[in-house]
Parts: structure tokens; sequence; C-alpha cells
């Protein structure tokens, strides 16, 4: 059984208890421990259920490559799931739940798939669940469901705060192992800028566990003085808790740092964000990643208790803790030794090591069987007795097939089957690999790295990551990546001779892909080489037979890999398997992408502070706060809230729509219409320009007037409509559509950039320079005059003109023009006048009874004159024509944006989608929006659609519904009457009528 | 006559960094040939300072001229001087190919104050903030989070931004939290030697 032990445990302090629950009971660590040190040293070995069998599982490795120990972490708006307690830093009043099981993690029914695990291989779910059909949707996805899956997705929303920070520097440094602290040494006093990232809280990596003389010094000294070294750079910055997330092109990196995860007190959602993305720039990354340890696959490798031969003695050296009394080590290199060293100067038993090589002699055995420590040669591991914790192992020769030799009891597997450097970083973007085959492993290959926008390598790799594994190697690797980076960006790196570091020596490796070599089909089908997938030897072996050759596509029919650990552990097991099973080499067979972000990061930080009010940018008019003062619906404009109606007491939406076109029709009104778009074109040549732009001649107007212009794509498609003012000579001000302004400033900055840079014309987005009130209604001139300052009489300002003066003492332009059909001005102000100018208006029309009126009243008054709304009547295949605005095409104008496609003969085909008037046969019946015309049958023999409704409203003015619709040969079908089938039991019948329903002679607003 | 009032009317908030509205700000955007020896010659004329350099923020925002893209430059000057400043631009550009717009009220300005000022603007913008690598004198046109800025330094502590009038809210909200108190980086704290 798992447990603390007296002495040991650098990370922790044993004086300082922490307690926490675990599936709801209460246990207790120490301070700096891990979740699964803690969970180790209070005796809990399982700690949570496969994806597929639920088999029993316990942690297997001491860091983030761990597949086996996820657990759910926090409550309610705090809870996050499928968090390796391995990473998980211990703090008071931690809750963890394990995944995966059911009904607890002790008793679970879903072992029964174990049990019939033969009849689940690889491609299960492919192959079974064919038919029939619905049996998807009601039996075979419930109970998949059920059973299958990790975490829990949490049901709250997420009560943390999060940020985004961009960080630059000369040199990054992933991780702050041996490798990673010399680069960045040599980097730092080399002058660059060095940003040194580290995941875990403790700088150090594989030191803290495993001595090392460097410069004959011991690996603790040497380490506390190249710290302090660093951190009395002032140009090297040190972050722990800060993961190299993903490498980018152009040296950018995502960095991935947990601020509070560790911290007892830390209130989600107050002050300080839990989670920060760091958005690095650096000219050179040094990945110093250090090296992962590879499980050997045998028969229960899967036991609780049979773990990484380094995560052993990692639990013992940094947390004090131990999987087991009795040890069995099983390697195929001298490495593994020194766990079994480590555990017996514990005080603990190990009975045997298993050494798959015929011979070992370096100085690691030989220390190991000083210490008295049996040692089998050729010698490996048939099956791991037991279920949910390891009771004994059989041995076997490894070159057979697993008969059994001996059986020896035990509590704890130490495996261990080399390492490989971990290259994701180097390969996210690029970076190429090379099969090293005195290590059997895939290293970085240097000669092809990832290269930036000068084709140079940006991505360098020191120690471990190199495949530089033994500290004598590891150092100067890493000496030389520092120096290298800091020349490579102009830096002058010292040339005084790097510090050596010394540690045993150690014998070659011994490549061992499946224990025993010729393992039965019974044993290969427990002998697991994704844990968290539950992806065993015999299941890659099928996914070959059935030819599945390509690693990505074996890959994906076996999930080998494909789990939240993203194959760490179990890749190049599985490429070695997939490579015997083919007849192939391992790097003929090569490895699947490695893809950011090298471990999951939460979903909040990558949102950073984009959430709540800070979503998404609102744009706010300058009379917003008086409107939602004053009940203000609001409606989403773009990026803009503008008011749909102001609601008062008691009103229902619809009533306050019809009270503010009654009133508007009857009194006066205003609008704010801030959000309109508007932008100034002026030079000599802006007419000319405008020409171009509109379909309209714009350069006959006179200063002083406007004209309603369109404007269409080069494929002769209406985008954008609105009056054109002349304010002189040389300078237009052009209104566009509220959500267009920006697209139209942008569209004409491109023609003018990059087609007609030969007119002199500069344009200018004044869209919120200005707050712009449109007042409406017989009434409307009566209130403006009220104001005083400026003649707009019906000579003074005529319809369609513009006159600028002093409104009550505030500068404006104002426009006579209207969108609704009565007497109506539009009123521009610069926008820090807007408010007052809205209360101004207020004020003085309280005698009137004005109101204010809402973009849903606008809407319905201009659908009541028949006036086209960009976006409702046009979709980006509707044409000027289309809607019966030919009279705005100029036919005098040698050219203008869309005149060519305006000829094709598809655009002047007489059967096109035209705009129609609708008046359906039941006045009280108001169209769907978008409801379809049917006549005749379509070539399916279903009913054809000939149109579709644009605009549909009740009108208060008149009492009844009335719709518009873009409908095939719609201009020559005046009078007929259209079939709109709304659902299976009513269709809508409605007569086709003139678009403009109200006061088509135009007199209300010529007065 | 009507009281001006700016889209912030006067907010502030007190975190690691101060953020407060600036208040009405006369802002005239120049359109014009920078490299026209005219062009400047009026420039300098009327504004007192020399056409900036690409990037350069010449003064602040009490009367400061920015550089803001290859053949546009932003005036600042009082508020109510707006008018009469772009009227002498006009007329000391004369024949020069050029446009003068006023455009105080189309943008807010928002004032920093504080140590870790460099810290706050990094945590949206996607620019180079070290001492020696971004100081008073240089202007960025960039965006914060998700909306388009420019800002500029006005001391080691201190820093002026400008953004458009509509989402002048949703920036002082955004900084609001960017500067409270909890969520330093410290990653600007030590100088570059």
């Amino acid at each position: 059984m798992s447990t603390r032990i007296k002495s040991g445990g650098r990370l922790i302090d044993r004086t300082r208890k922490v307690s926490f629950t675990f599936n709801g009971s209460r246990l207790s660590g120490f301070s700096g421990d891990t979740l699964a040190s803690a969970l180790l040293g209070s005796g809990q070995t399982l700690m949570g259920r496969s994806f597929k069998y639920h088999r029993p599982r316990g942690v297997v490795g001491a860091g983030s490559e761990e597949p086996n120990a996820l657990m759910g972490l926090g409550q309610g708006p705090t809870f996050e799931p499928n968090q390796r307690a391995t990473t998980a830093e211990l703090h008071d009043g931690l809750q963890a739940e394990s995944q995966n099981h059911w009904p607890s993690l002790s008793i679970d029914v879903g072992v029964v798939n174990a049990a019939l695990s033969r009849f689940f291989p690889a491609g299960f779910y492919y192959k079974t669940f064919m038919a029939p059909r619905a049996a998807w949707k009601h039996v075979f996805e419930p109970v998949i469901r059920k059973t299958a899956g990790l975490g829990k997705a949490p049901t709250e929303a997420d009560a943390d705060r999060y940020e985004h920070f961009y960080a630059y520097a000369d040199v990054l440094v992933i991780g702050a192992g041996m490798a990673g602290l010399q680069a960045a040494l040599e980097a730092g006093r080399a002058g660059a800028r060095v940003l040194l990232v580290e995941q875990t809280p403790h700088l150090g990596g594989r030191l803290l566990s495993d001595e090392v003389e460097i410069d004959e010094e011991t690996s603790d000294a040497w380490l506390s003085r190249t710290i302090a070294e660093l951190q009395a750079l002032p140009n090297v910055e040190i972050r722990t808790r800060l993961m190299g997330a993903g490498v980018y092109d152009h040296g950018y990196v995502t960095g991935y740092e947990r601020l509070t995860d560790h911290m007892s007190d830390h209130m989600p959602g107050g002050e300080g964000p839990r989670h920060r993305l760091w958005r690095i720039r650096a000219d050179r990354i040094v990945t110093a990643t250090g090296a992962m340890e590879r499980p050997l696959a045998f028969a229960g490798n899967d036991v609780p208790g049979v773990m990484l031969a380094a995560a052993l003695r990692d639990y013992v050296a940094l947390y004090g803790v131990t999987a087991g009394d009795r040890t069995v080590i099983v390697t195929n290199n001298d490495d593994a030794y020194r766990t079994a060293i480590a555990l017996k100067r514990a005080g603990l038993e190990v009975p045997v090591i298993l050494d798959t090589r015929d011979a070992a002699i370096g100085p690691l055995p030989r220390q190991a069987r000083d210490l008295g420590i049996r040692v089998e040669l050729g010698k490996g591991i048939a099956t791991v007795k037991g279920g949910k914790k390891v009771e004994a192992v059989e041995i076997c020769s490894q070159a057979g097939e697993g008969s059994v030799l001996e059986t020896i009891p035990c509590d704890a597997v130490a495996m261990s089957g080399g390492w490989s450097p971990v290259v994701h970083l180097w390969s996210h973007c690029g970076g190429k690999l090379v099969w090293d085959t005195d290590q059997s492993h895939f290293r970085p290959d240097p000669d092809r790295p990832p290269t930036g926008h000068d084709g140079a390598g940006f991505v360098l790799t020191a120690g471990a990551a190199s495949g530089a594994l033994h500290a004598a190697d590891t150092m100067p690797d890493a000496v030389a990546a520092g120096r290298r980076a800091a020349r490579e960006l102009g830096f002058t790196p010292s040339d005084t001779t790097a510090p050596t570091a010394n540690a045993e020596a150690e014998e070659p490796l011994q490549p061992v892909w499946m224990m025993p070599a010729g393992a039965s089909y019974k044993l290969r089908s427990k002998a697991f080489l994704d844990f968290q997938n539950d992806v065993k030897v015999s299941d890659v072996q099928l996914a070959a037979r059935e030819g599945f050759e390509s690693v990505e596509h074996a890959k994906r029919y076996t999930t080998l890999g494909m789990a939240t650990d993203q194959g760490k552990l179990s890749n190049i097991n599985g490429l070695a398997v997939l490579a015997d099973s083919l007849g192939t080499t391992i790097p003929q067979v090569g490895t699947t992408t490695f893809r950011p972000p090298y471990t999951p990061i939460s979903m909040g930080s990558i949102a950073g502070a984009a959430r709540g009010p800070l979503f998404k940018p609102l744009r706010k008019s300058p009379m917003d706060d008086w409107h939602d003062a004053n009940g203000a619906v609001w409606e989403p404009v773009a990026d803009w809230r503008r008011p749909y109606t102001y609601l008062r007491e008691g009103e229902a939406q619809h009533e306050a729509v019809h009270r503010e076109i009654r009133n508007t029709r009857g009194n006066v009104g205003v609008l704010d219409a801030s959000t309109l778009g508007k932008i100034v074109v002026q030079g000599p040549d802006a007419a000319k320009f405008l020409d171009l732009i509109y379909t309209n001649m714009m350069s006959s107007l006179k200063p002083g007037r406007c004209r309603y212009g369109l404007m269409c794509t080069e494929n002769g498609f209406l985008f954008d409509d609105g009056v054109v003012v002349r304010l002189a000579e040389d300078k237009f001000l052009c209104h566009t559509t509220s959500g267009g302004s920006d697209r139209v400033h942008a569209w004409m900055e491109e023609w003018l950039q990059t087609e007609w840079w030969a007119l002199d014309v500069y344009t200018a987005n004044v869209t919120e320079q200005y707050a712009q009130i449109a007042v409406v209604g017989p009434k409307a001139r009566q209130l403006l005059e009220s104001l005083g300052g400026m003649d707009l009489s019906r000579e003074g300002l005529s319809f369609m003109g513009m006159a600028e003066g002093d409104l009550a003492g505030i500068p404006a332009r104002v426009f006579r023009i209207s969108f609704s059909g009565e007497l109506s001005y539009e009123v521009a102000v610069p926008a820090c006048y807007g408010r007052a100018l809205w209360d101004l208006l207020m004020q003085h029309g309280a005698p009137l009874g004005v109101m204010p009126y809402g973009t849903e009243a606008l809407h319905v008054m201009r659908a009541e004159k028949g006036f086209i709304m960009i976006g409702d009547e046009t979709d980006g295949t509707v044409t000027p024509h289309d809607l019966a605005l030919g009279w705005a095409v100029s036919k005098k104008k040698q050219d203008f944006i869309g005149k060519r496609a305006l000829e094709r003969p598809d655009l002047i085909r007489p059967d096109r989608k035209q705009l129609v008037g609708l008046a359906t046969q039941d006045p009280a019946t108001v169209l769907p929006d978008g409801a379809h015309a049917v006549a005749g049958s379509n070539e399916y023999g279903g009913p054809k659609t000939i149109g579709h409704v644009t605009s549909t409203y009740y009108s208060p003015t008149l009492d009844r519904s009335i719709a518009m619709a873009l409908i095939e040969g719609g201009a020559n079908r005046m009078g007929e009457v259209l079939e709109f089938p709304v659902d299976s039991q009513t269709v809508i019948r409605a007569t086709i009528v003139d678009p403009v329903f109200y006061d088509k002679a135009g007199e209300r607003q010529d007065v | 006559m009507s009281d001006p009032r700016t889209a912030l009317q006067g907010a502030h908030f007190a975190g690691d960094v101060t953020v407060t509205d600036a208040g009405l700000i006369g802002m005239i955007s120049i359109r014009g040939d920078q490299s026209d020896s005219g062009f400047r010659t009026a420039i300098r004329h009327v504004t007192g300072h020399d056409v900036p350099d690409q990037r350069e923020m010449r003064g602040d925002a009490t009367g400061g001229l920015a550089w803001m893209s290859p053949d546009d430059l932003m005036l600042f000057c009082g508020h109510a001087q707006a008018n009469i400043m772009a009227d002498r631009l006009t007329a000391a550009l004369g024949d020069t190919r050029n446009m003068v717009t006023v455009l105080s009220d189309a943008r807010a300005v928002i004032r920093l104050h504080g140590a870790s000022v460099r810290d706050v603007l990094a945590k949206g913008a996607p620019v180079d903030l070290a001492p020696g690598k971004f100081e008073p004198g240089s202007i960025r046109r960039t965006r914060l989070g998700q909306v388009a800025v420019a800002f500029w330094l006005t001391g080691q502590d201190s820093a002026e931004l400008v953004c458009f009038r509509s989402v002048a809210g949703f920036v002082f909200d955004w900084l609001s939290v960017a500067a409270a108190h909890g969520a330093s980086v410290a990653y600007h704290a030590k100088p570059l030697t």
C-alpha cells in the first residue's frame, strides 16, 4: 500500500498539515504536496477508472504527462473536470472527485466492460453500432454516454476571472531544469532580454530528485547559485507556474500561467485573475522541456501501483511518499536503477530488478548490487497479479513467450522503457524529428528547425529536450543553446569554459516495445499502451491487420494518443508496435502531429477578460444614457445598441411601437440617428470619385443639396445606401447604414488606394463626431423653430436641402430629408452637444406632445412608404433594378462600380425576383418574416418557392398588415394572389400590390 | 449655450493604476503629404511642432502632434480652439493637397497613472512596452483587447490613450478590470540596463 514515509520530501512542509476531500472523504496531506502525493500518502492508490473498460487505475507519473489520475476539482462555479492530480497543488479545502466511475470508485458496474473486453476491440464502436439507425438515438448513445467519457461538464458559469498578457523577449526559455537555467544564464549574461518559464512551482527539474555533481559542487549548491545569479540579472525574468503551451509562426508563443489554483484563500471572482494567458513574442525560443520516461508494455501494466520508475523516486524525494513497501523494478536501461537505489536507501524493499538486457555492468547496477538488491538479467514481467492494487508479479524471460518462471509478491512496480525527449514545442511550428537509434527515441533534428520570416530557425532545444539525456551531455548542450540564441540575435556570449556536470555513466538501453518479446494474445490484450483510452498492444496490431497502415489512421481507429494527455506516454510505444506489425521501422511509420497546447489549458484563459460586459465591445450613442433611463428596449444594430422602442408603464412592446408611430405621424417624434455612418469625401476629385462609387450621379448635386444614393459591388449587387450631401464644391458628406460605416469607409479607401490612386481625394469617417437626431412629424418644424437660430421654413430649407447654423446656440447642420414620409429634419451636432440638444427637444417639444421613437417605429414607417432597408430587402444577390430603384442607376455615366455587371444577362432577366408590396387577404394577419410564396411544383415534386417576404409589419397608420417581398417576375404580377404556407395547416393568402402603401404622392413631407 | 460633455463624463477608477476621463480635448486630423516641404512648413508654423516621424508623438494631449499614418497626423488642442485651429491649418496649407477634419468628439481621451501602467496596457495591446523599447515620445496605434486605440506614455508611470467615443465606456471598464488590485504582473518592473 502507498504511504507517507518518515523522512524525505524536500518540497513538503511537515509542520503544515493541509486538509482536503476526495470523493467526499476528508483526507490530509502537507503543504507542498500535489494532490497525487497527498492521496498516495493517505494510502489512496486507486484514483480513477479508465475510459472504455472502467478498469481501476492509479497514478502512473509524477508530472504533466499523467494519463490516469484525472480529477474533477472544485464545485459548482469553480468545478473543472480532467485535472491531473500530479500537477494540482494541494491546498486547504481542495475538493477532488475521481472520474468515470458509477456508482462509486471502488464498485463500478461499468467494470463489466472489462470482463467483456475481448468484445470491445479496436474500432468497436465503428463496427458495432451500424444499424438500425434509430437505435443510435434511443439505445446506443444513452448507454455509451453513461459509461464512456471522462470528466463531467461543469453545469455553472465559471466564477473566476482571467486575463491575457502580451510579453516580448529576445530569448524565451521554456523549462527551468538544469538545461533551461543554464541556457537562460548564458543568454542573460550575453545581455539578451530573457524570459524563463517553468510549468511547476519549482526551479530545478530533475535535479530536485536526481543528484548531479556540477563543477565539483552538489546540484543543490549549483541550483541556488545559478538561480541567484539569474535573479540578479535585470534582463532576466523568471516565472514559475507558467507553462509554454504552444509555439506558433514568427516566434509567437502562448504561455499558461496558473495564479491562484494553489491558494486556499482565493475567492473566485474576487481580486485578481485565476489564470493568465501569456502571448509572447520571442526572437529565439529555447525549449528545455526535458524528457519523459516511457512505460513498458506488459500484461497488467495498468494495475494501480505500477508506475514509471522515475515517478516513484520523485514521490520519495519530493514528497516523502512511496507507492508501496516492496517494489519490483522492471527496466531496459540503467536509469531505473536509480529508483531501486533511492527506495533501498529510504528503507524500502526492492525484491528484484528485472533487466531485459543480457548484461548490466555500469556503475548504477553495481551500486544496486552492492546494496544487496537482486538483479535478474534477460527477464521481464509476464503479468501483474492484482485488481485494484498490485499483489505480485510473475517473472518470465524477455525473449520468450511468457512462461512464468517465478512469482514475486510485491505491492508496487517501477517500470522504465527508456526516455523520450519532450519534442512537442519544437514540433508545433514545423520542427522536424530524427530517430535516434542508440537511445531509441525521436529527437529534434537541429538541421530542420521551425523557421521564421528570414528562413532562420527560431526554436532551439537544450539538454534532454535535444536528446542529451545524460547530465554530462545535457550541460554542454544547454550552454551551446543559450549562447547560440544570444549570438544569433547579435549579442556576444561568453566563451569561457562551460560548467561540467557529472553523474554515473550509463550503458546503452535495449529497445523493448513488448514484454515478453513473444507475448501471447492473452498477454498482449492486457498490455496497455494508452492508459487513458484503454488502447492495448493487441488493438494496434489489429488495426495494422485491418489495413490502418498510416499512423494517423491507426491513431484515429484505435484512439491511441487521443485522450487528454495526447499520448505523452503512449505514442512512441504505440508507433513501435505499429511498425513491428507492419514489418517496417519506427522512423518509417513516423509520428502523429504535435499540436498545441502542450497540456490542456482552461477555456477561461483563452477568453481572457472578454466575459460579461466585456465579452464584446458595445457602441453607445451620445444619448445612450437618456434612452437607458427612459424605458429603452435595446436592439443590437451592428455593434451599437439602439432603442427598439421606449416602453411605458403597463405597455406591451407592440403597443409602444404603435403609440410612437401614431404620435410621429400625428404630432412630432424624435429618433436618435447618431449611429448612421458619416463619411466625408474631400478633394478636387471628390465628385468624380463619388460618381464611381455610387450608381447615381453625384457630380451634378449642387452644394447645399442632398441626394439618396446607392452603392453596388463589382457584381452589381446593392450593398449600401444613404443620403449624400454636398457640403461644398469639393466636399461631400456620405451617410451610410448604421452597420455599414466601417465597411463603406474601408471600401472607399480600398478603391482609392489600389485602383484610383491618381484621384486627389481624402476620406474621413466622422460617424462618431456627430450626434444626429431626426425630428419628424407635422409639428417638426414648429419644434425646431422654437429652439431658435435657423430659418427652417418651407422656403428657407426646401426638401432635400441642407443648412448650417446654430440651433439654440449649438452649432448644427440640418438636413431636410425623410425616411418616414413626414415633414422631417435630421439635425447633426458635435457629439458633445448631442445630449444637450436631445434634452432641449424634449423640453421644447413637451407642449407639442413630442415622443422619442425607436428603430421598430422607424422600420414600420419606412415600410409604409415602401422604402427599402439594406439587409431586409437586400441579401447580396439583389440589384437596384430588382427593387425598382432603376431611377437611381445612372445611364449617363461612363462608369461606376457594378455598371458592367448590371448589364449581364442574368441581372436583366425579366423573371428575376422583384420587389412587390403584399396585402394579406385578412388585414389582421401579419405574414411571418421570411415566409415563402409557393406556386406549382419543383423538380422533386414539392411546392416551388417563387419568392419570400422581406419586411412585414402591422401598420397602425393603415390599421392593417403590410409586407414587402421579392417575387419572381413580381413587377408584372400586380393584383395576383400568392400563397404562403406557413405551417402544415395554414396558408396565408396575400395580394401583390404597390409597395408604397402610404401617401404615394409624397404630400406629407412637402409642406 | 449648452455645456458640452464627454462620453465618460469625468469617470475615474483607482486601482493599481488610476483610469481617468481626460475631459474635453480638441483633436484635428490632418491629412497630407508629410514629405512635402510646404506641408511641413505649414504644420510647424501653425502647431509649433515639427512633423513627427513614424510612430512619434510630439507633446501630449494638451497640445501635441501625433503621427497616425504615413499621410495622417493628429493635432491635440483645447476643445474650444479646435475649429479655429482647423481654419488656421487649412489656410496655412493652402494649395498643398490636404484635408483638415475636426474629430474632437469622435474620440475619447483617457489618462492612466501608476507604476504598473506598462503592465496594464500590455494586458490588451500587442506592443513591446518594455522600458527602452517604448518611451515617452512614441505613439502606438494598436488595439486594447478587442477595440482600436492609440496610446503614448507621458512619463514612466503615466500614459494617455485615445479610443472612439462610442466605445469609451467599454474601454474604461476594460481598463478598470485590468488595473484592479490583485492583478499585478510586475513584468515591466525591472528597468533594462
